[in-house]
């Protein structure tokens, strides 16, 4: 088979997949709930319980872990990387025999409200229950409902690959007496319902600092901590607090709804795994929810600012040559970026992030913007891993960082092997 | 770890595979490798002595800068006869094969490998009737007499006209000095440098309205600047 | 036996502008749409990324971004006494395959053609009598007027981005636009590209010369664009990278950064690369087209049954398909009748070459950047006194200065050697070029047919040109040419090297890939091959798009028009499909 028909081949099979994704799923869904009907029944009747529970899943982004590479959506299957191991995504179409065919309401709403399933046995995290925990029982009875409508997908479940002792599903139990608080949102009276509406879903469905937060030794994240970055995939989650330079501090609340409805601003576009949420979830919240999310990300305060080492003049010419002949064309001269088309890199928040993971591996392997309803257009850059050495990127990195005004810390080569060679091995 | 990207991307683009040696002999100006023998990807090294001597007078060293030699032409042309473009891979070359009109193009069989083969040997013979000694040996003002014959059609070459060989050379010979240096010639951007093209800049914005001024960025080729221009233009980091 | 797909409602045959045109159109209005596209899958990244894209040896010279001529080609002779011989690679033109097509690698020069090129037959007669026309020029009107494609030329401009000067908007004349255009019913969509130093030469000694110099209409972006589909350009950065190569900056118009980003979402469309169309299929009647059978890139035989056929491929392989289907009767140049393959033409092309002493850096350019005049195209000028038809615009195109191929010697520079060297280094950042473009047309000599010798890699018989200037295009190319010589000498401190256009036509040099004609459109089923709606006379569920369609061409470049016209026929086929019938008739 020919490199050139393989490539035909594959990319039939992203449009494809592209097309099971999106498949009547373009237009904004009349049943969405409204900003402030906080864990309401929306409508009586299953169908507005169906298409309800369609619009949660896809807040919840549940298909993109649920569903593998090319494989049938929701039947699970996906490997997960985690730092402890694999984790493998469950089947969660109802096939009565590797799905969730055979739950009843009780059983799905005991995994998502308190992470043990059917038989009793303690989830790996990696399920965000620790987040969907919050929701409340109409919202879980709803998932259920829409779940229960698709078509039943045989796809056993695959064993995780995990070292000994986190093999064994007692030491989760131990995990979430140390680290999990089960327990429904429970709206603050002194804050209006647009911002619980926002905090809900950021904190719930959206579970949005099981990447943008902090992580412990054990992968546990403090919910009561603001998320203020954290790893996630290879890459760097950045800041959604409130710090001007690596966080949300100078996005207005229409930046917010912009970048998560069509997946860029003026001020930067999604990439790595942001680029997939965007695709496959933010884009198709409700205008209401998208408002009530950045009412509640812009109320998140700022936290105090690291302190950066000034990086010395050497790197920074280096960098600045290798920008002017890599970057520059599209990014323009001052890091301004070109508005409605190539994102800034001056005074963003995602460049400046406490770690440059997601830059670096911008840079490596290139991104392209996501390819939403509203701006279809996927522009794209290319990556440069084959073009510049990992001292060059390291270079361009502390330089993108710290030029304009930007200031982060600097990266060293080493790192960028390191990331280049992780990189390279995940799929 | 050991990464050289601009290898790979020079190798990428020459799209040819040629020994470990070759590579060195492009990068670093040597014809010859650890063990004395040539490393030509194509030429013999009878044919490589009459490329080198043959592109020292097609372009001339002089005080403008290198000629065809030095700037890394022969390399440039035995890197490209020994890939597709020698192998006339996009060409369309089914028989049968008259002769036509010039309006009709080339219809020769030889791919632009064997055309160079044949006509190299052609000439040295012609040299050695001529002269007693092969191109390479000859007066500079004797190889650009011979050259003029071939421009003028007027040597015997067996199979192939003179003329089409040395349209051909000439053709290729300033392809080898004006193509991004990635391919082995334009060897420190000689022909750029000779006529003030910068190289592949991709922003010209700001300076398309500067009517009259130099373009001041350095030189550049796919990959990447000169060793030693990026400190010398700090300025920019401001 | 050729395995058999499932059929579809639409199949369109090449995916470049027109297919993804009527793609976009077709399936818009519910409809179930296949492309197939005999090249590869490609896109601006990784395809023609800023890492790569800017190779002049590997592009423009090696023409790794054309289609391949080994697979593929013509054979060509100037008169039907010479022995036609393949084109062993390309030269005079440079057809594409791949998805996209020529619109990846087209300058972006998107041009109207006038009111009057549309009735040039009528138009010529009544301005000039009947024996104005040479007796074997195969003039013909088009069947559709400038009226009738002012809207479509509209969406194709918007659906570019086209950056340009009006200069006559509803009959108003507006300063600094061309005040000979037809009248446009609004402004272009983006401000014109900034001017280049040598264009600004050229537009101060055309104006004093006395002529009204504008800037060229470009698909290149000169602001960032968001489509009316929603689909977003970046701004052109003038990298002199457009002609022959993609753009790797969402700059240049193509289908890939205009309609595919919409297109390629939807459920009702599909593509496949590496199919080769190699014949249409029609059944007993001979009146209706059954699909098409195509090669697959494992040598497959595949027949893919369609309701309708669109014919998207380049202008001679739609002409070479026709005729290998044997759909419509072969033209027959001795009894001038017949009409497939019929009316071939091209472009006529001239330079004058301007040394002076002013660093023009010509490096910085874009595909389209550039200033024109207008005053010698179509019937701008009283043509009475000078006895030929047609015209061409005069411009300074600032396409880049890629130095291999572009870099301009004086005529008494050395060939080679000691002095070629210091030509080079004395012209290459101050010499210029100013060009003309004339139109071309359709003779009883010039014509495509099949050739008896040679074949294709499918086993098919190449198709056969034969094509040569005649008196009428090189008189008035040469007219055209003294009065670019005219601008050039009111350069200051300038000396000019006239290039006119000698004849036989040779294949060897690139002129211009604006092959038009062999499938013409018209009102007389005995003179065209498809109506005004480019829908098949013979077999009214075949549509041919495309240049191929020019009766004969006009002085600017096609490709506006090409769009035009199939946004023209897209709401022709909605009418089509939604009562299929033998024939649109209104």
């Amino acid at each position: 088979m020919g490199a050139a028909l393989r490539k035909a081949l594959a990319l039939a099979s992203l449009l494809l997949l592209a097309l099971l994704c999106t498949a009547c799923s373009h237009d904004r869904d009349p049943a969405a709930p409204s900003a402030v009907k906080l864990g309401e029944r929306m409508s009586p009747g299953p169908w507005g319980q169906i298409s309800r529970g369609r619009y949660l899943v896809r807040a919840g982004d549940c298909e993109a872990c649920h569903t593998a590479p090319n494989g049938a959506p929701f039947a699970g299957d996906r490997a997960i990387p985690t730092p402890f191991g694999t984790i493998y995504s469950s089947n969660i179409t109802p096939d009565p025999e590797t799905g969730i065919g055979n739950w009843t309401d009780e059983d799905f709403y005991r995994a998502m409200h308190e992470g043990i399933d059917r038989e009793g046995d303690h989830l790996y995290p990696a399920f965000p229950y620790p987040w969907y925990t919050k929701l409340s029982r109409d919202d879980v009875l709803s998932i259920k409902a829409y779940l229960d409508t698709l078509t039943p997908v045989r796809q056993v479940h695959r064993h995780n690959e995990l070292p000994w002792p986190l093999d064994q599903r007692g030491l989760m139990a131990m995990w979430d007496g140390m680290y999990f608080q089960d327990g429904t949102y429970q709206p603050d009276p002194k804050r209006s319902a647009q911002w619980n509406r926002g905090a809900y879903l950021v904190k719930g469905l959206g579970h949005c600092s099981a990447c943008h937060g902090d992580k412990n030794f054990a992968g546990a994240t403090d919910m009561d901590d603001p998320p203020t970055g954290g790893y996630a995939e290879n890459a760097y989650a950045p800041s959604l607090a409130g710090g001007v330079r690596d966080g949300l501090g100078s996005w207005t609340e229409q930046d917010i709804v912009q970048y998560l409805g069509t997946g860029r601003n003026s001020r930067t576009s999604a990439a790595g795994p942001m680029a997939e949420v965007v695709e496959q979830s933010t884009q198709y919240l409700s205008k209401p929810d998208l408002e009530a999310i950045a009412v509640y990300l812009k109320s998140l305060p700022a936290p105090k600012d690291a302190s950066v080492a000034t990086v010395d003049k050497d790197t920074l010419d280096r960098g600045a040559a290798l920008y002017v002949d890599n970057c520059e064309a599209c990014h323009l001269k001052q890091g301004q970026g070109e508005i409605g088309a190539f994102p800034p890199l001056r005074q963003s928040s995602a460049v400046q992030a406490n770690s440059a993971d997601t830059l670096i591996g911008v840079i490596l392997d290139g991104a392209r913007i996501p390819q939403t309803t509203a701006e279809p257009t996927g522009l794209a850059m290319q990556g440069f891993a084959d073009h510049l050495s990992d001292a060059q990127i390291a270079d361009l990195n502390t330089y993108i960082r710290n030029a304009w005004g930007n200031h982060a810390e600097a990266v060293e080569a080493d790192h960028v092997a390191d990331l280049r060679e992780t990189l390279r091995k995940s799929p | 770890m050991n990464h050289d990207p601009a290898r790979r991307d020079f190798l990428r683009l020459v799209g040819v595979t040629v020994p470990a040696g070759m590579v060195l002999c492009a990068c670093g100006g040597s014809g010859t490798d650890a063990h004395g023998g040539t490393a030509n990807a194509f030429f013999a090294p009878g044919e490589m002595d009459f490329i080198q001597a043959a592109t020292a007078r097609l372009i001339p060293t002089d005080a403008l800068g290198p000629g065809g030699d030095k700037a890394g032409i022969p390399t440039f042309l035995d890197l490209q006869l020994a890939g597709p473009y020698g192998r006339a891979e996009r060409w369309y070359m089914q028989g049968p094969w008259p002769t036509g009109i010039d309006g009709q193009g080339y219809q020769l069989r030889f791919t632009p490998a064997q055309l160079y083969r044949q006509a190299i040997a052609g000439i040295d013979k012609h040299c050695r009737g001529k002269y007693q000694q092969p191109f390479v040996g000859l007066t500079g003002e004797q190889q650009d007499e011979v050259l003029r014959a071939l421009e003028g059609g007027k040597v015997d070459l067996g199979d192939v006209p003179s003329k089409t060989f040395f349209n051909l050379l000439w053709q290729n010979t300033q392809e080898g000095f004006l193509a991004d240096p990635a391919y082995g010639g334009n060897r420190d951007f000689a022909g750029w440098k000779l006529v003030g093209f910068p190289g592949p800049r991709y922003n010209y914005v700001r300076e398309i309205g500067e009517y009259g001024k130099p373009y001041q960025q350095p030189y550049v080729s796919l990959i990447g600047r000169a060793p030693g221009t990026a400190l010398a233009h700090a300025g920019e980091a401001s | 036996m050729a395995r058999r797909m499932p059929p579809v409602d639409v199949v369109l045959v090449g995916f470049g502008w027109t297919a993804s045109i009527i793609a976009q159109e077709l399936t818009d209005a519910g409809v179930q749409v296949l492309a197939l596209e005999r090249g590869a899958w490609r896109d601006t990244v990784p395809d023609f990324a800023t890492d790569h894209i800017q190779d002049e040896l590997r592009y423009a010279v090696r023409k790794q971004i054309f289609e391949s001529p080994e697979r593929e080609t013509l054979t060509f002779r100037n008169n039907a006494s010479q022995t036609a011989l393949p084109m062993r690679h390309l030269g005079s033109f440079m057809p594409a395959a791949g998805v996209g097509g020529a619109g990846v690698h087209w300058n972006g020069q998107c041009w109207r053609f006038l009111p009057q090129d549309f009735v040039i037959r009528s138009h010529t007669e009544q301005r000039y009598g009947k024996g104005f026309i040479p007796a074997d020029m195969n003039l013909q009107d088009w069947g559709v007027t400038y009226e009738e494609l002012e809207p479509h030329y509209d969406r194709f401009e918007y659906l570019c981005g086209i950056s340009g000067q009006a200069g006559n908007v509803n009959g108003q004349l507006v300063a600094g636009g061309n005040p000979f255009e037809g009248p446009r019913k609004r402004g272009y969509p983006l401000p014109p590209l900034e001017r280049s130093a040598s264009t600004v030469l050229f537009d101060k000694a055309a104006r004093e010369v006395g002529f009204n110099p504008f800037p060229c209409p470009a698909a290149n972006a000169s602001r960032p664009y968001r489509n009316p589909l929603g689909v977003q350009m970046g701004q052109c950065t003038y990298c002199g990278y457009c002609e022959w190569f993609g753009c790797g900056n969402y700059s240049k118009a193509s289908p890939q950064t205009t309609i595919l980003p919409v297109l390629l979402r939807k459920d009702n469309f599909h593509f496949r690369t590496h199919c080769n169309v190699t014949r249409v299929n029609t059944d007993s009647t001979g009146k209706r087209a059954t699909g098409v059978t195509y090669v697959d890139v494992e040598g497959n035989q595949i027949e893919q049954p369609a309701q309708m056929v669109v014919l998207c491929a380049f202008a001679q392989h739609n002409v070479h398909l026709l005729l290998l289907s044997k759909i419509g009767q072969p033209y027959d140049p001795v009894s001038n009748t017949g009409v497939v393959g019929r009316n071939y033409a091209y472009q006529i092309t001239s330079s004058v070459d301007v040394f002076q002493k002013e660093r023009l850096n010509p490096f910085m350019g874009a595909g389209a950047l550039g200033q024109a005049i207008d005053e010698f195209n179509g019937d701008n000028f009283d043509h009475g006194p000078h006895g030929f038809v047609g015209g061409g615009y005069i411009a300074l195109w600032n396409t880049g200065g890629r130095p291999i191929l572009q870099h301009y010697l004086p005529q008494d520079a050395p060939k080679w050697g000691a002095g070629w060297k210091k030509a080079m280094h004395e012209n290459y950042l101050t010499a210029c070029s100013i060009a003309t473009h004339g139109s071309v047309m359709s003779y009883r000599t010039s014509y495509l047919d099949l050739d008896p010798t040679w074949r294709d890699v499918y086993g098919n018989p190449l198709l056969r040109l034969t094509f040569d200037f005649q008196p009428n295009e090189l008189k008035m190319s040469g007219f055209l040419t003294d009065k670019a010589a005219q601008i050039g000498r009111a350069i200051p401190g300038a000396s000019i090297h006239e290039k006119k256009r000698q004849g036989p036509y040779s294949i060897v040099p690139y002129q211009t890939t604006h092959n038009t004609g062999g499938a013409v459109m018209g009102d007389d089923p005995k003179t065209s091959v498809v109506n005004r709606y480019l829908q098949s006379w013979d077999v009214p569920n075949l549509w041919v798009m495309g240049a191929s369609v020019f009766p004969q061409n006009a002085g600017y470049n096609p490709t506006g028009t090409v769009g035009a016209l199939t946004y023209w026929s897209a709401e022709a086929m909605k009418r089509y499909l939604k009562n299929p019938g033998p024939l649109v008739t209104t």
